[in-house]
């Protein structure tokens, strides 16, 4: 009976790690679903988010205010997507190689940047708990004892929803995603619009990055993010482009991230290796088992995904 | 107020202009960067521009690391020519680089210098397996080349992981994680004593030649580029898709193979976790600023090697982050994307609001 208690008991915690990690990959994806519901690639999430962690930790470690470092890292996120979305939007520069050059830039940037704050440490990290809800036995544990971020992800994910689907702003947002020539016709200033998805977008992922670097792992190393950026980028697609199903697919993910310290802490004999892999792996196969049906995709992606428009030619 | 106007057709100068004045704006960003570090700008672009290339061995050491990166861009120019978005090739790298490492840890003494034929091919074949898993995944499952390649990097890191921390850890190696050191009959041959040059280097070259030969003087060539400038066009032509897509990523998950397995069985000599050196990476900006000539390439495989070599020794004499080469290689990319606008457009002044 012991013995099953605490089996309960880890199987709480495992979910609320599991909600925690999928977090940081329902944030930084959410924010690329708006980039991409108005027709932007953003392949620089990566490094968006790296700048946007360093930028977060920084904030908290010369302020001690968590929420000062969230703001910190939405501001990186917006400045830096702000860049991407003037050489892709007003330039017309290739959204792909554009992107590439923001995730490499933000990985040299962020590493160069936070060579000075490796061995800082954050003001000890209060547990939050919502109250009664966390007293319930295994609910509690599992779902209430979380930062409020996590609750904020689930919140975005419907309000992204109610956003896109039943008011008239989110219904331009997609019709400039779909064909920005007739949104052009209509008299709605596409590149304008485009520009406000991507700095959105951008300082969504910059949330994510500082929740990474503030809240999840509270400290710096260099690549800490580890390939968030691009599973999330991953998720848009496997989510076929529906803010709920990106919530669902980050949880999963957050899961099989989960599941890697699980297995290594009850000692199965997989070598480290293959279970740091496994989420790589994991977006790999998923991402091969949605995209089979290129009809199914090309029906539910946003018709001009990283076409370039220029009004007038 | 400025404004953009599209050209009537390219702009010939632009296209060479433009990395030149690219390269321009990344030294003024450098030099802000410096100075807001409090560092004397001189003594920095020192570092860059003039420590690499000052003496015969300091050009030496300038070519070992033109040579991966060369290579690799050259089979990321293949890709790119034919829109193939192969952004794995340190992944391929790594990989190139750990099946080389496994054929030089089985020679020993008594073995002849046949071996390093076999390093290399080994070192092309690992590269390609990795990329043929990009292709075939693309093929068969229309998966994402640009994730799948990307997450394989990640993966084959964590094979090299495995096996330095595991079943190829130096027994005598004091707990390191890392092989023993390959035997000396696996090494690389050197152009010439007192310099780490290799044949690397001509092979590198002549995969310049090969590849301008393949681009503009074959037909296959020519049928490998049509699809990526104008699907349609291609489809009409009867040139297959999917052949250009096998062809694109096996030309350049071999190149990077081989690339790995010149450094493990060159300078490096052992494998370790600090294989992969990010050169997979820089060179997508290599093919970029080389404007995916092979010749360009050159040229920008070079610079970009003075990136790396200027990053270390602003390290260890200017006490800067050596990371500060991966912020001046994206700022590069970046320059480069935004001055290739005047390639296409140019800027008017209009008197008022247009």
């Amino acid at each position: 009976m012991v013995a099953r208690e605490s089996m309960m008991e880890t199987y709480a915690l495992l979910i609320a790690a599991t909600l925690n990690a999928g977090t940081v990959l329902a944030l930084a994806a959410l924010g690329l679903l708006i980039n991409e519901k108005a027709g932007i690639v953003n392949l620089g999430a990566e490094g968006l988010m790296l700048c946007a962690a360093i930028a977060g930790f920084a904030a908290v470690v010369h302020t001690g205010n968590d929420l000062l470092g969230f703001a910190a890292g939405m501001g990186a996120g917006a400045v830096l997507a702000a860049v991407f979305g003037l050489l892709v939007i007003w330039l017309g520069t290739n959204q792909y190689a554009t992107g590439l050059a923001l995730s490499l830039f933000g990985a040299g940037f962020s590493a160069f940047v936070g060579i000075g704050y490796v061995q800082e440490k954050l003001p000890p990290r209060v547990p939050f708990e919502v109250p009664f809800l966390a007293d319930i036995p295994w609910i509690g544990p599992a779902l209430f004892r979380q930062h409020p971020l996590v609750y904020g992800a689930v919140a975005l994910a419907m309000g992204l929803i109610w956003f896109l689907y039943r008011t008239r702003t989110g219904l331009v947002l997609r019709s400039v995603g779909e064909s920005p020539e007739s949104a052009h016709a209509l008299g709605y200033n596409v590149r304008r619009i485009r520009f406000a998805a991507v700095v959105a977008g951008g300082a969504l992922c910059g949330l994510a990055g500082a929740y990474v670097s503030v809240i999840y792992t509270p400290l710096w190393v260099e690549g800490m993010v580890a390939g968030k950026g691009w599973i999330a980028l991953a998720l848009t697609t496997f989510a076929t482009w529906r803010p709920a199903r990106v919530l669902l697919g980050a949880y999963l993910f957050g899961g099989v991230t989960m599941l890697q310290f699980h297995l290594q802490g009850t000692g199965v004999d997989v070598p480290s290796q293959l279970l740091t892999a496994l989420p790589y792996m994991a977006t790999i196969v998923v991402l091969a088992l949605i995209s089979r049906n290129p009809a199914w995709i090309r029906v539910n992606m946003p018709a001009s995904l990283g076409k370039p428009f220029q009004p007038g030619s | 107020m400025l404004q953009l106007e599209a050209r009537p057709e390219a702009s010939k100068l632009w296209v060479f202009a433009s990395p030149v004045l690219a390269l321009a704006l990344t030294v003024l960003l450098g030099v802000a960067i410096f100075m807001a570090l409090g560092k004397d700008p001189v003594r920095g672009l020192q570092m860059f521009f003039w420590e690499p290339i000052k003496s015969a061995y300091a050009l030496g050491e300038l070519m070992v690391k033109a040579t991966p990166l060369l290579l690799i861009a050259l089979g990321l120019g293949i890709c790119y020519r034919s829109n193939v978005w192969n952004i794995g090739a340190e992944g391929q790298f790594v990989m190139g680089a750990v099946a080389a490492g496994g054929v030089a840890l089985l020679a020993d003494k008594e073995t002849g210098r046949w071996i390093v034929l076999a390093i290399v091919l080994a070192g092309i074949l690992g590269g390609m397996l990795w990329a043929g898993g990009v292709a075939l995944l693309r093929d068969r499952f229309n998966a994402n080349e640009i994730l799948v390649s990307l997450m394989l990097v990640y993966v084959a890191d964590m094979v090299l992981s495995y096996l330095v921390y595991g079943p190829w850890k130096d027994p005598a190696g004091y707990n390191f994680p890392q092989s023993k050191t390959f035997e000396s009959v696996t090494q690389i041959p050197r152009l010439m004593s007192g310099s780490r040059l290799s044949v690397g280097l001509l092979i590198a070259l002549a995969g310049v030649g090969l590849m301008w030969v393949f681009l503009f003087r074959t037909r296959a060539g020519f049928a490998q580029q049509v699809g990526g400038l104008a699907p349609a066009a291609a489809r009409y032509a009867g040139f297959s898709s999917r052949k250009a897509l096998w062809v694109a990523l096996m030309v350049s998950g071999g190149a990077a193979g081989l690339a790995g397995a010149l450094e493990v069985a060159g300078p490096i000599g052992q494998l370790t976790p600090y294989v992969p050196a990010g050169y997979g990476f820089a060179a997508i900006i290599v093919a970029y600023v080389g404007r995916l000539h092979p010749v360009g390439m050159v040229f920008s495989a070079v610079l970009m090697s003075m990136f790396y070599i200027g990053g270390e020794l602003a390290q260890s004499r200017l006490g800067l982050p050596k990371s500060i080469t991966g912020v001046f290689q994206g700022l590069l990319l970046f320059s480069l994307l935004a001055c290739d606008t005047l390639v296409a457009y140019r800027l008017r002044w209009l008197r008022g609001r247009a």
